[in-house]
């Protein structure tokens, strides 16, 4: 039975100790078979960690909200002085030298953090299979993927090798695995959670969220790590709330919006449209009311997303230049072979791709056509949404348009890969928090999800449909 | 095609990325494919539309102009692939 973070914090009120469900988690992590994990923490120094919390619980001192909870965290997130690798061959050997804010967080609140867990290489895929690491196995089904980018985040809620982890959405890159292997994700309004400590893919969609069992364990962990942060200059000072409340409000008078963009959309798998319908009926008992409504550039958004993403990705990524970190060729002539070598040894192929793309939105004479064309598509993705939330609280739909598919099925074309994110990129561009909650299985057993998409700042909206998603189930 | 091979090698010098012949052969595809995908964003009308730079509409925050430090010399060289006298070592770059 999957603990959740409710669950672990009740069983130590009675008396249990951190020591004890550590063992457990330990021995589990051990036996992992998903390789959800590219950097599983040494049992002693995990072990060492829960016992401190013990002793602190014993000698009546007063604890953070997550003491003692095993946490695991995507290796694009700096912990320091631990191995941080960003999926990739060319930080095999990084040991960051400071903490991420959302790391620290969860240290100052009690939390013990087991591991960093794989994804896809510098979040860059759908599938967790770009990792230099090896693929992530889906729980619920060895022989498919656990999605992407944050893979080996979901893997590990839902082998239960942790009772929560934190991952980072970009384009869907918590959203979507959460939805493939039966777990909660959320992605927190843009500026909600500092970015500080993340290894930047692309600036101006990443965010950090939690991953975890159930709708409230998210709230939970989202007031933990948002609040704005002084070394992130794009985090919003924006309070924190007590969303928890919020997960058992229910959905009497709320006004569901549905996108006919995302209904009428072929290519969805039959299976996951029912479920999704189905759930939204039982809200519609619960009280709701359901609104029909219309975010016409949703087609376009994938191709905007390909555009911003891939240009501020080939700026991130400059930095990974042999220099002052990570991989350095050896035997190189002078400095630009230092930097070609380095690079082109270190990077895997997805980055390399998505580098030379951006590079060349950015490029003189494409700038224009490109960059900036995308840049207003942009604007009137946001303006969809913003029209739509002037009639509705939240927007409802499938997380994904299919289940998760088998390893190497989609490996050998891109563009098909990329159009996995079709219902999750939107979100992203237009800076909105979305979360995934499960909504059932298809006939094969695999999981579904159902995604929430609020306005700015209102998570709020986003937990109370969340909790009664869940409850419906 | 409007990537040529000429553009990818130019991109992958840009790129400080060396490419080998397998490579540029299939860069030059996979770009030339994707962005016929994006060539779709031409059938909108942007003329009179303002490029989002920003996801969230925010001010920019200011803070105190005093000199912070967070890292030490070492923790900023503890990963220098090679390093001297407490700087990173590259290969030589100005001649003479």
């Amino acid at each position: 039975m999957a603990q959740t973070i409710g669950q672990y914090l009740k069983r130590f009120q009675a008396g249990e100790t951190s020591e004890a469900a550590v063992e457990a988690v330990l021995a589990r992590i051990a036996a992992d078979s998903t390789n959800a994990f590219i950097t599983p923490f040494k049992a002693e120094s995990v072990r060492a960690k829960a016992k401190e919390v013990d002793q602190q619980r014993a000698a009546g001192q007063v604890l953070g909200p997550l003491a003692g909870v095993p946490i695991a965290i995507k290796d694009n997130l700096c912990m320091r002085d631990t191995r941080t690798t960003a999926g990739s061959k060319i930080l095999s050997n990084f040991v960051a030298p400071y903490d991420a804010t959302v790391v620290r967080k969860l240290k100052e609140a009690g939390a013990i953090i087991v591991g960093k867990t794989n994804l896809d290489e510098f979040a860059m895929g759908s599938s967790n299979e770009n990792s230099a690491y090896g693929p992530v196995k889906n729980p619920a089904d060895a022989t498919r993927v656990s999605g992407g980018s944050s893979g080996g985040s979901a893997a590990a809620v839902a082998a239960d090798l942790c009772a929560a982890s934190l991952g980072s959405d970009t384009g869907g890159s918590i959203r979507q695995p959460a939805a493939l292997t039966g777990i909660v994700g959320l992605k927190p309004t843009y500026g909600r959670v500092s970015r500080f400590g993340l290894i930047a893919f692309a600036s101006s969609l990443d965010q950090i969220g939690p991953m975890t069992h159930c709708v409230e364990d998210a709230a939970l962990l989202l007031k933990v790590i948002a609040g704005p942060c002084e070394h992130d200059m794009t985090s919003i000072d924006q309070p924190v709330e007590e969303w928890t409340h919020n997960v058992t409000q229910g959905v009497e008078g709320l006004r569901i919006g549905l996108p006919k963009e995302y209904f009428e959309s072929e290519g969805v798998d039959p299976e996951i449209l029912a479920a999704v319908r189905a759930t939204i009926e039982k809200l519609h008992e619960q009280g709701a009311t359901l609104v029909e409504v219309s975010l016409p550039h949703t087609e376009y958004a994938i191709g905007t997303y390909y555009l911003i993403a891939t240009a501020e990705a080939s700026s991130n990524l400059a930095r990974f230049d042999g220099v002052r970190y990570g991989h350095r060729s050896d035997d190189v002539e002078d400095l630009i072979d230092l930097y070609e070598r380095s690079r082109s040894e270190g990077f895997g192929d997805e980055v390399k791709r998505r580098i030379m793309l951006g590079t060349y939105v950015l490029s003189a004479g494409f700038y224009d056509a490109y960059y900036h064309k995308a840049q207003q598509v942009r604007t009137l993705i946001r303006r969809d949404f913003e029209r739509a939330f002037q009639d509705v609280d939240v927007i409802c739909g499938p997380t994904t348009p299919n289940a998760a598919f088998k390893l190497g099925e989609k490996t050998s074309d891109p563009l098909r890969m990329y159009l996995e994110d079709v219902f999750t990129i939107s979100c992203n561009l237009a800076g909105l928090p979305g979360i995934s909650v499960p909504c059932g299985k298809t006939s094969d057993g695999l999981p579904i999800g159902f995604q929430i998409q609020g306005p700015a700042f209102r998570e709020d909206l986003v937990f109370r449909t969340a909790g009664a998603v869940e409850a419906a189930q | 095609m409007a990537v040529t091979r000429e553009i990818v090698l130019h991109i992958a010098k840009l790129s400080r990325l060396a490419l080998d012949e397998e490579e540029v052969v299939r860069y030059q595809h996979d770009l030339n494919q994707i962005l016929g995908y994006v060539a779709k964003l031409d059938e909108l009308d942007t003329s009179e539309v303002e490029p989002t730079t920003h996801a969230v509409p925010t001010a920019m925050r200011l803070r105190e102009d005093r000199a912070e430090s967070r890292l030490t010399i070492d923790r900023v060289l503890m990963n220098a692939p090679a390093q001297e006298d407490g700087m990173f070592q590259v290969p030589k770059v100005v001649e003479g």
